[in-house]
């Protein structure tokens, strides 16, 4: 792997690092809402490194397969955020470690 | 040139998700995402795919991540208690992801996923997504707006406030959310 030759292994390697600051993210945040954002970094890691396989395979598979993570992610964002608002209404935090109670 | 303008924007992209993760404001850290959406779809462009590349800003930095910074708003951007209360979470944490990288780090330079040989040109067309997507893609594709659909109905059903107020909320004194 060449330093000033970009392949398909620099995507990769971006996307891993991506990948693991997301992982880091909801390892070490108690903010719901970080964590949340953390999740979107991970699914973005995981769309880059799609597109740059499909390149590299030159087929466009890859990049319908992005599509659908974006249309789920957006849809996922949308229940995500209404279940933090709610759980923000009934507890009064987004911290995740107070979520520790059946009884709402 | 093309070197360069991926290392650009590599850090800048690793730069701003970790200073996301490791900001105090969550309103900073929306905006960071913002940024670090914006160098993905860049990178986007560089592997020919312009037309993910403005859905990509289109769907995450223009209506994802502006969600975001409603609930964040709605919230009044308390960002609580920063860190956890366990010790060992943080030196634990950092410690899985630093395996997790020196994991996948083997898996990204395995040699015969890349080849090693610089990029083939894809003949990228808007067009042949399309194609791809409403012929050998039509039942995901059609499953996909139900599932929108759903999260459309869920969204509106848990976030409605409800005809009675919890004893919890009562406690809180929560008028204004």
């Amino acid at each position: 792997m060449e330093l000033m030759t970009i392949t398909t292994t620099h995507y990769l390697l971006l996307s891993a690092v991506l990948f693991s600051l997301g992982v880091m993210g909801v390892l070490l945040r108690r903010s719901a809402i970080i964590v949340f954002l953390s999740i979107e970094l991970m699914l973005n890691a995981v769309n880059l490194s799609f597109v740059a396989l499909s390149k590299h395979m030159g087929s466009a598979d890859g990049q319908v397969v992005v599509f659908f993570v974006m249309t789920v992610a957006a849809a996922e964002v949308a229940v995500g955020l209404a279940l933090i608002v709610a759980l923000y209404r009934s507890l009064g935090t987004t911290d995740v470690d107070k979520v520790h109670e059946l009884r709402g | 040139m093309d070197a360069l303008f991926f290392y650009l924007i590599a850090i800048v992209a690793v730069a701003s998700a970790l200073a996301m993760i490791f900001g105090r404001n969550a309103t900073h850290s929306v905006l960071l995402m913002v940024v670090n959406f914006a160098m993905v779809a860049m990178l986007y462009l560089t592997l020919g795919a312009p037309f993910l590349a403005a859905v990509q800003i289109l769907v995450y930095a223009g209506a994802i991540l502006i969600l975001f910074l409603f609930v964040v708003m709605l919230m009044g951007n308390d960002p609580g208690p920063l860190w956890e209360q366990l010790r060992i979470q943080r030196p634990a944490g950092l410690l899985f992801t630093v395996l997790l990288i020196a994991g996948l780090v083997p898996v990204a330079t395995m040699a015969n996923v890349t080849g090693g040989q610089a990029l083939a040109p894809l003949s990228d067309d808007p067009k042949v997504l399309a194609e791809s997507l409403y012929s050998s893609y039509l039942l995901p594709f059609e499953v996909t707006s139900l599932i929108l659909l759903v999260a459309l109905v869920g969204a509106v059903v848990l976030a409605k406030r409800s005809a009675y107020r919890t004893e919890r909320e009562e406690e809180l004194h929560l008028d204004e959310v």
